[in-house]
């Protein structure tokens, strides 16, 4: 495995890969009915002293 | 407490410290070894005469651990102080050369001592103390590895100490923000490790299904630092008794992998550590949840994401081939979008009890330090743009974003959180003074604006002048010039600083005299009291 190789790998596959990580995280994050998941979840803090 | 497998671990430690103290190959090394031998041998002869064979007071595996928190506290508060005074004496040393005091307290010395200082010291221990306070209290959970907890807090303070007294002594790596030599980097690794499974191993059993955002900002603060602590030191000591390594890279490598950590310690240490802190202590301090905790998930994936690559913008006009450059540049501007969605988050947070700003300095404390998040964020991906950067970098303009940004968004966000948190910790009804705090408030912002806008004016300054040509091409200035410019700037810079350390020291004697258990008499914030209504 030479430097090439790895140089083509990192600007092909593996952000494409990272590229759709990302847009899954904010497409999941942003998914109907997760509001209320949400502000649920924010009120972790204020649950407790 | 018997501390015995302590006591006998440490004696082990400490007459190998003594060996090496005999052994090492050069004067230094051999200096440092003295130095660790003391340390050890006082903390050995601290547990001894800390033994009791009384039976020890069963755990309640439900409360929490907030022991190292109060340390880690106080050592916040200590290193604090000690790091932003070592910085107002090289600030001094910039402007009066004869301050440098040879060999031990010159500037070449003390500058990594105070860049460590504030940002490993104080930050790092704000950072530990807070993680361990937030990761508890919003995983509904004990901290993991009974005395792990104490083992983080103690070998971190032996890092410092170490740290701190290799570069006096003179031993250093070069490397910036990374300058400990290898045996010290060995020792952070291995406290790095544990405060990983500390921290892990506290989520894993937590008992709230959700794991609360601050914690993922703590989390990957955790994690990144200990990739790009690991890959940064990869080095061959000259000898295992020898303060002296040699780095695994060399030339342009070397530098980008410097940068690629320089600036992920701003991105990991300095901000998403952070963050965590500021997603936990602002909802905290105006009873409020998060404005939107779907947006903190955003910023979170879209911070780590972006900061990653941002570090060859502080290789430009280099050896560094160009798309590199242009990858540093251009994920440094994207870097905008995350950055204002956090900040937005954090001020929004707010809404609706914006009343607090006025009654509640602790609050107007925050909100400051998510202003000049917001500020530095913005200078920084600007000062990145090529164009830009061939007027800034070199410059002072570059130091006064940093400390925009460390004494801004670090430091007034850790005050915020340790006023939050000192009188929970030690039950006490109110902090000592509110009004101290008001006071330590606008010190710390005024040193701030006389800092960054004295920066401003001879950075420019001084970048114009290094690039000033007569009409024949040749260069109008000489350095020296430059530098003679420079020191009406430099005088200004250290009294913008002398301030801010004025407030940090007035916060230090509030605190003590909190923890004291003392409440100072005095008038309370107005508006905070409603006033009386006449009956009707």
């Amino acid at each position: 495995m030479d430097y090439n190789l790895m140089r083509e790998f990192a600007d092909s596959w593996a952000l494409l890969a990272m590229t759709l990580f990302f847009v899954g995280v904010v497409a999941f994050t942003l998914r109907p009915g997760s509001r209320k998941q949400a502000d649920e979840a924010a009120r972790i803090p204020l649950k407790d002293d | 407490m018997k501390f015995g497998t302590e006591i006998v671990v440490m004696c082990v430690f400490t007459f190998l410290a003594l060996v090496a103290a005999g052994f090492g190959v050069d004067e230094p090394f051999r200096q440092h070894m003295w130095v660790l031998f003391f340390v050890l041998l006082g903390f050995v002869i601290v547990l001894l005469r800390n033994t009791s064979f009384a039976p020890a007071a069963p755990v309640d595996p439900s409360a929490y651990m907030d022991g190292p928190i109060r340390y880690g506290a106080i050592a916040t508060m200590f290193w604090g102080v000690v790091g932003m005074l070592v910085g107002v004496v090289i600030a001094l040393q910039l402007a009066y050369p004869d301050l440098n005091i040879e060999p031990w307290f010159n500037l070449g010395r003390l500058r990594p001592l105070h860049t460590s200082g504030v940002v490993f010291a104080f930050g790092g221990n704000a950072l530990i103390c807070t993680s361990m306070y937030v990761v508890q209290r919003t995983s509904r959970a004990r901290l993991f590895g009974g005395n792990l907890a104490w083992f983080v807090f103690w070998g971190y303070q032996l890092f410092i100490v170490m740290a701190a007294t290799g570069y006096l002594l003179g031993i250093t790596e070069s490397r910036e923000y990374a300058e400990p030599e290898w045996y010290v980097d060995l020792w952070l690794t291995i406290v790095w490790v544990a405060y990983l499974v500390l921290f892990l191993g506290t989520i894993l059993k937590r008992k709230e299904p959700h794991i609360y955002v601050a914690n993922w900002f703590y989390l990957s603060f955790i994690v990144t630092i200990a990739m790009l602590h690991v890959v940064n030191n990869l080095s061959m000591p000259v000898s295992l008794l020898g303060s002296k390594s040699y780095s695994a890279f060399s030339g342009v490598q070397d530098a980008l992998t410097q940068w690629w950590y320089g600036h992920n310690a701003v991105g990991f240490f300095l901000t998403a550590g952070f963050l965590g802190m500021m997603y936990y202590f602002v909802p905290k301090q105006v009873n409020r949840p998060v404005y939107s905790y779907r947006l903190s998930i955003i910023h979170f994936w879209a911070l780590i994401f972006l900061y990653i690559w941002a570090g060859p913008h502080h290789l430009h006009y280099t050896a560094l081939p160009d798309w590199a450059q242009t990858l540093g540049m251009v994920f440094s501007i994207m870097l905008w979008m995350p950055s204002w969605g956090g900040m937005i988050n954090g001020l929004m947070t707010l809404s609706g009890a914006w009343d607090k700003l006025r009654t509640d300095p602790i609050v107007r404390m925050m909100v400051m330090a998510v202003a000049f998040y917001g500020m530095s964020t913005f200078e920084g991906p600007m000062m990145s743009i090529k164009a830009v950067n061939s007027l800034s970098h070199y410059t002072d303009w570059t130091i006064g974003h940093v400390h925009s940004g460390a004494l801004g968004w670090v430091g007034m966000i850790s005050f915020g959180a340790i006023y939050y948190m000192v009188p929970k910790l030690w039950n006490r009804e109110r902090l000592y003074s509110l009004r101290l705090v008001t006071w330590h408030f606008w010190l710390a912002t005024l040193g701030i604006v006389v800092y960054a806008a004295v920066m401003w004016v001879s950075g420019i300054m001084q970048g114009l002048m290094w690039r000033e040509y007569d009409e024949q091409g040749f260069l109008v200035y000489s350095f020296a010039e430059t530098v003679a410019a420079m020191h009406p700037y430099y005088v200004m810079r250290a009294a913008g600083g002398a301030m801010y350390l004025a407030g940090a020291v007035i916060m230090a004697w509030n605190i003590t005299m909190t923890i004291l258990g003392y409440q100072r008499e005095e008038e309370p914030m107005p508006g905070s009291v409603p006033a009386l209504q006449p009956a009707q």
